[in-house]
């Protein structure tokens, strides 16, 4: 029975009803687009990421260009090089460069095994009562914020790296001219490495584990059939298959350990040099930003960080993109887990 | 006949070292789990055993002293990790879940959301450092320098990609008949997504939510040159604000013995947040809707 009029059209109480409810096509559209515009927003950030950071690093890029990366000037007075100068604005990134390239690789030196070990025996070997206490414990690491882990480094592992560790490597490596002694006080590239394959630790042990776990049984049991071992088994049915995905996890800790900040600040000694040994101080990337941002004494030493900060943007986002790539290959695009 | 011979005892060591490698292939992988957990049972008891003594009341009421002096607490860090996380919140949540919508309700399968997915994931990548550098030269300037503002935009659009890929995978659990009983019923698209879908999901929601805050409750680096930091009360958004993860690095670098007791204390009042968080969010994760998923 028509009770109202919209227009021309007469309308229904039940039509009315559902009117006043904001069951109409423009509401339906209206709230799609918000919904468009919420995932839309996070292209927005990336974009805004990117042109904030481009136009920062404007002026240092202006004067130096490429070179910012590979440059060394030579102190007229020590006759040392020299590449970070803010007093007379020499700004090389090339001690950063090397300090995170080397923190990062001795931390996947160190965490790949580990890592791959770990999540071998929770798959594959870990009986089922005890896997969940573990996994949790593995996933409460990843939760510790790096400044934690800091904390923790700066007094609990660089005296242990100083009093016992170090001069052990001095003595029996120091042949090979990377473990020179002569930094006693613990701090350096050795620290952040150990930090920062802790931290690195979880990412790629639980990604591993996801990424063992998609591999079908029936690659398992075939194996068996045939008469394997349990390790061959897994070697042969698990690892072989899945091992897209253990490259992905990987080159994923390794985006991780190029952005670590905190950690790295408070045990690598904050020195803009490159050394040959391992035990020396050194800087990273997110270091020199982390400690010296706040306190730039002039455009071109802060237009020099925000370059530093562009140059890690870039790298992370072409590591984790390939890795994401790389996993997602293996486990076919299923929502993975965010860590 | 002796050729059989020979064969069975090559066969016979060869099935012993095969096993023997099977042996130490997981002794080997007990071994890194051992060396994996060690740590983390270190790091945690060490935060104990150092600042479990310094929690006291003066800890949670006081703001720090002058430097030098012993005493004082981090009751303005406290305060302002909150107001921190408050604005974050208000920024990341409600546009974290509209995307999280978006991928799971609107565009399942279109290349769109394929895209929107890949660049969150991508996103949750970069590091913290260069978001803070970034926020810096959007929000810092001459006329308001580091502020509360600035601090809770920089954690807020770190939450953004968590929050939407989290809302995403528990708006996608909810079974089809729950949307199409509503459609059916005649409710409105947007009215049955809202209070349908959403509220369906809400426990999963929430938890991811909770996930993403206790990943920026713990971040320091985007605060250093954005909120900046700060050893009196203020809790005024245009001024800079102190922050638990901000204090506790401070105090660790400065050479006084009382404020490295003081950052131990800190430290583990901030892990015991964040466990609590991820073991509710676990907890939570495990029943319901949600059981037997992630």
């Amino acid at each position: 029975m028509p009770v109202g009029n919209r227009g021309a059209v007469e309308v229904s109480v039940i039509r009315g009803f559902l009117l006043s409810r904001g069951n109409s096509a423009i509401a339906d559209r209206g709230f799609q687009w918000l919904m468009v515009l919420c995932a839309l927003s996070i292209f927005g950030i990336v974009v805004l990421i990117a042109s904030e950071l481009v136009r920062g690093s404007q002026l240092s890029w202006a004067g130096t260009g490429f070179r910012f990366f590979i440059s060394k000037f030579v102190d007229p007075d020590t006759k040392l090089p020299q590449y970070w100068d803010p007093v007379n604005g020499h700004f090389s990134a090339l001690p950063f460069v090397y300090g995170t390239l080397v923190s990062s690789f001795l931390a996947l030196l160190l965490a790949v095994p580990l890592a791959i070990g770990t999540a071998v025996f929770l798959t594959e070997m870990c009986p089922r009562w005890l896997r969940t206490p573990l996994a949790f414990l593995t996933e409460l690491l990843a939760a510790i914020p790096s400044v934690i882990y800091g904390l923790w480094a700066m007094f609990v592992l660089v005296p242990l790296l100083r009093a016992h560790v170090n001069p052990w490597l001095t003595r029996l490596f120091g042949w090979t001219g990377f473990f020179g002694d002569d930094n006693p006080t613990g701090l350096g590239f050795v620290a952040a490495g150990v930090i920062l394959a802790i931290m690195i630790l979880p990412i790629i042990s639980s990604l591993t584990r996801e990424v063992m776990n998609a591999v079908p049984g029936s690659q398992r049991e075939a194996a068996l059939a045939l008469g394997a071992t349990r390790w061959e088994m897994i070697r042969i049915g698990v690892l072989r298959n899945a091992r897209i995905g253990i490259v992905g996890a990987v080159i994923l800790g390794l985006g991780r350990a190029l952005g670590e900040t905190m950690a790295v600040t408070m045990v690598i000694g904050n020195t803009p040099q490159i050394q040959r040994s391992l035990l020396a101080n050194g800087a990273s990337m997110a270091s020199v930003i982390a400690n010296e941002y706040a306190e730039a004494t002039s455009d071109l030493h802060l237009s020099a960080l925000t370059e530093i900060g562009l140059a890690l943007f870039i790298v992370t986002i072409i590591v984790n993109a390939l890795a994401r790539l790389l996993v997602w290959a293996v486990t076919r695009g299923a929502p993975a887990r965010v860590n | 006949m002796a050729e059989v011979r020979t064969q069975r005892a090559e066969n016979r060591l060869r099935s012993r070292i095969r096993w023997v490698i099977d042996a130490c292939a997981t002794g080997l992988a007990v071994l890194s789990t051992l060396l994996v957990v060690a740590p983390l049972l270190a790091i945690f008891g060490y935060l104990i055993y150092k600042g479990a003594s310094s929690l006291n009341l003066t800890f949670f009421t006081q703001i720090p002293k002058p430097e030098g002096e012993v005493g004082g607490g981090m009751a303005n860090a406290i305060v302002g990790s909150g107001v921190l996380l408050g604005l974050a919140s208000l920024i990341g949540v409600p546009i974290g879940i509209g995307g999280g919508i978006f991928l799971a309700e609107f565009g399942r399968g279109t290349k769109l959301a394929n895209a929107v997915r890949f660049t969150a994931d991508v996103l949750n990548g970069v590091p913290s450092i260069v978001m803070g550098v970034a926020v810096y030269g959007l929000v810092v300037s001459p006329r308001m320098p580091f502020s509360a503002i600035a601090g809770g935009v920089a954690l807020g659009i770190m939450m953004i990609p968590t929050v939407t890929r989290t809302t995403e995978e528990m708006l996608l659990m909810v079974p089809h008949s729950v949307r199409e009983a509503a459609l059916a019923l005649g409710v409105p698209n947007w009215r049955s997504v809202l209070s349908i879908t959403v509220k369906t999901a809400s426990p999963g929601i929430i938890t991811g939510c909770m996930l993403a805050f206790a990943r920026v409750a713990g971040e320091t680096a985007p605060l250093i040159f954005t909120a900046f930091g700060n050893s009196n009360w203020s809790v005024a958004l245009d001024r800079p604000i102190s922050a638990l993860p901000l204090e506790i690095y401070r105090y660790a670098i400065s050479p006084y013995e009382d404020q490295h007791r003081q950052a131990w204390a800190a430290a583990l009042v901030l892990v015991v947040l964040i466990v609590a968080a991820v073991a509710l969010v676990r907890y939570v994760a495990g029943r319901g809707v949600l059981k037997g998923a992630s």
